[in-house]
């Protein structure tokens, strides 16, 4: 199991060390970095200078990894627009990036499972296959489109829910937080719900699938010729098998919201990462294009290496080293 | 041993699963007695209804299979008119079952031990300990060496032969009157194979259960059972003592079934299969479903109604019965 552990570090840390290299060819040869720190009134010798000061006269192997070991650092420069420290924006921005996502991860999650399972074991039910086709529409529909829909309904026709920001946060430390204002909690309903519908709409059709192929295997036809009663067959037998599978997917899904929170976030006019990065590309503003970049891809990298460590903890049969023959 | 009340008796048991292209009979008129502490070896081809009547027994049938006719009586209950709720806690507590495979029969992510006590409690009124102590003396009954130290782990730390004994504690650990073992050792190795039927055998002697053992495989039949049903296309085609049975078919079916099985007792004669196959269900010939393949069909064979063992001589399903040349002659 050690050894497995340690290849999937190495592998992530792999990953990593591609996407730094995407990053810093953006910086590399998207527009010319001095030309962009530079205004119009600049003379050679300017200019050479602080080709010096970057770096940029090294080999490029060099310049990569100086690049590298500042970006470990969290230093990705000056924003081109902002003119602030990159890090500095990117965590202001990120609390309300990482609450968007866990309210919306969450949602999906418990709500996909907690239908994916009714939906199966009330495979033949009216009720279950109105979700099923809603499910259909709910996977099909564009997510900019659900969230223009849902402002069309709750906050255009009926007034109930704010249709843009972030409404009232409150600062704890470095973080601030939605959580805690009747506003902050309001704003946040539509975008989760943008958001999350996608990947739970995907949950609860994936934890149904796999539901449906493990009420069918042996050990639960053996348990019910045991007389274990339907609800233990059901949450206990098949549920925990049915996870297994599902976990992985489940995670490389909660893993793709904080991703896929830019469109949300623009949408609603979310001011988390993912706003940041699209007005970040109006502007070519290129250390926070690549700043973004690599900070999703090590959340990625992260929440996947999470996801392996929980398949061990719940399939015993993972946890053995396995001593003898193949796997 | 007649006179007691079986502990299963299946009287005229039919099965259909209705299709597209009408109602297939897999189970067709098909009565037996098991008593306690005796084997009932039920053996036919693949698809001969041997699964469908020991599913049909414990209220498990996949729909659209169903019951439409006959009865089922369990220690002289009727069971088959149970549903649902009422059929669960019988389930188990008074019948078993085991399957084929072994590693696919028990829950991966549960321990052995998990299993075991939920099953207990389930149908006994015991504590946590009581049953765990329970699934310890369980596991010890069916030869696991070191239960104590082996009952909180996982099915996959265990071998095939081993599972299959976890299986059979599992399924007698409520302490059913009826076992049904739908071909227990097929999926084992030839090596454990012996030792499982052993295992069984011991098993319905010590604790008085009966057991169904459906099998493909005559020489566990002629090891175990004390009693041997042969079924085929979803009929009986002959059911005896077992000794009988295999030294003296009645049915050509039997007899045909016989020769085509390396038995010890056949000694060096040359392996025969029958000619031809099963006829699928949707397209049974009239009369006796064996005439197509049979050697001594004549035209009565093939006309309606077929053989029964009523209307035949009790044994085998049969108008011509071999095998029968003294009891003729005693008659006679
Ligand atoms: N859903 C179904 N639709 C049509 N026919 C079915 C269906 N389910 C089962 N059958 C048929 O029912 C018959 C009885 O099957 P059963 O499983 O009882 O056979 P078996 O004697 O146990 O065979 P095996 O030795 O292969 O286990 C088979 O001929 C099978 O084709
Ligand atoms: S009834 Fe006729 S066809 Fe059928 S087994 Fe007997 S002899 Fe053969
Ligand atoms: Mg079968």
């Amino acid at each position: 199991m050690l050894a497995y552990i340690i290849r999937r570090v190495l592998q992530s840390i792999l990953v990593l060390f591609v996407v730094g290299l995407v990053a810093f060819a953006m910086f590399r040869f998207v527009g010319d970095p001095v030309d962009n720190m530079l205004g119009q009134e600049r003379t050679q010798a300017d200019i050479e200078r602080l080709r010096e000061q970057l770096g940029l006269d090294q080999p490029f192997v060099v310049q990569y990894w100086r690049f590298l070991e500042q970006a470990a650092q969290g230093n990705f420069g000056l924003s081109y627009r902002q003119g602030r420290p990159v890090s500095e924006i990117l965590l202001e921005r990120l609390p309300a990036t990482l609450e968007l996502a866990f309210v919306s991860g969450l949602m999906a999650l418990l709500g996909g499972i907690a239908l994916g399972i009714f939906t199966a074991i009330r495979r033949s039910g009216i009720s279950a296959n109105i979700i099923m086709t809603a499910s259909l529409i709910g996977v099909s529909l564009p997510t900019f489109l659900i969230g223009i829909l849902l402002i069309y309904v709750f906050s255009v026709e009926l007034g109930w829910l704010p249709s843009f920001g972030r409404g009232e946060v409150t600062r704890i430390g470095g973080w601030t937080t939605g959580f805690l204002t009747e506003s902050g909690l309001k704003a946040l309903i539509l975008p989760a719900i943008t958001l999350g519908l996608y990947q739970m709409t995907l949950i609860m059709r994936l934890v149904r699938t796999e539901m449906l192929e493990v009420l069918r295997m042996d050990y639960i036809r053996f348990a019910r010729a045991r007389g274990i009663r339907e609800k233990s067959i059901n949450f206990r037998h098949a549920l925990k098998n049915t996870l297994v599978p599902v976990i992985t997917i489940t995670g490389l899904q909660l893993g793709s919201i904080i991703a896929f929170a830019i469109i949300t976030e623009t949408v609603f006019q979310w001011p988390g990462v993912g706003l940041l990065f699209i007005n970040a590309i109006q502007f070519v503003d290129i250390p926070v294009m690549a700043a973004y970049l690599m900070l999703i891809s090590v959340m990625f990298v992260g929440i996947n290496l999470i996801v392996d460590m929980l398949y061990f903890a719940i399939d015993p049969r993972l946890r053995v080293d396995r001593t003898a023959g193949g796997h | 041993m007649t006179e007691k009340t079986p502990v299963l008796s299946v009287r005229n048991l039919v099965v259909e699963i209705p299709t597209r292209h009408g109602i297939l009979r897999p189970v067709d008129n098909v009565s037996y007695d098991i008593h306690a502490g005796e084997i009932l070896g039920v053996v036919g081809e693949s698809g001969a209804g041997k699964s469908m009547t020991g599913n049909a027994v414990v209220g498990l049938l996949d729909r659209p299979a169903r019951i439409t006719s006959g009865e089922i009586l369990l220690s002289g209950q009727h069971i088959h008119t149970l549903k649902g709720e009422a059929l669960r806690r019988l389930r188990g507590k008074m019948m078993g079952m085991i399957f084929q495979d072994p590693l696919t029969s028990l829950n991966p992510l549960l321990t052995v031990g998990d299993q075991l006590t939920e099953t207990i409690q389930e149908h006994l009124k015991v504590g946590q300990t009581e049953a765990r102590n329970r699934a310890i003396a369980a596991l010890e009954e069916v030869g696991i060496p070191a239960a104590r130290s082996r009952i909180d782990s996982y099915p996959h730390e265990f071998s095939g032969g081993m599972r299959q004994r976890v299986v059979i504690a599992l399924a007698l650990c409520a302490e059913p009157d009826l076992v049904i073992a739908d071909e227990p050792t097929t999926a084992l190795d030839v090596s454990v194979q012996a030792q499982i039927v052993a295992l069984l055998k011991r098993l319905c002697r010590e604790k008085g259960v009966a057991v169904m053992l459906v099998t493909h495989d005559m020489g566990v039949i002629a090891e175990a059972a004390d009693r041997v049903a042969v079924m085929y296309a979803g009929r009986l085609a002959e059911l005896g003592p077992v000794r009988e049975v295999l030294t003296a078919a009645h049915h050509p079916y039997t007899a045909g079934l016989m020769a085509s099985t390396p038995l010890a007792s056949q000694g060096k004669e040359r392996l025969r299969q029958i000619p031809g196959a099963m006829p699928r269900l949707g397209n049974l010939p009239d009369g006796c479903a064996f005439h197509p393949r049979c050697d001594y069909a004549q035209d009565r064979c093939r006309a309606n109604p077929g053989p029964t063992l009523d209307t035949c001589d009790g044994r085998a399903a049969c108008w011509f019965p071999l095998n029968t040349k003294q009891k003729d002659e005693v008659s006679a």
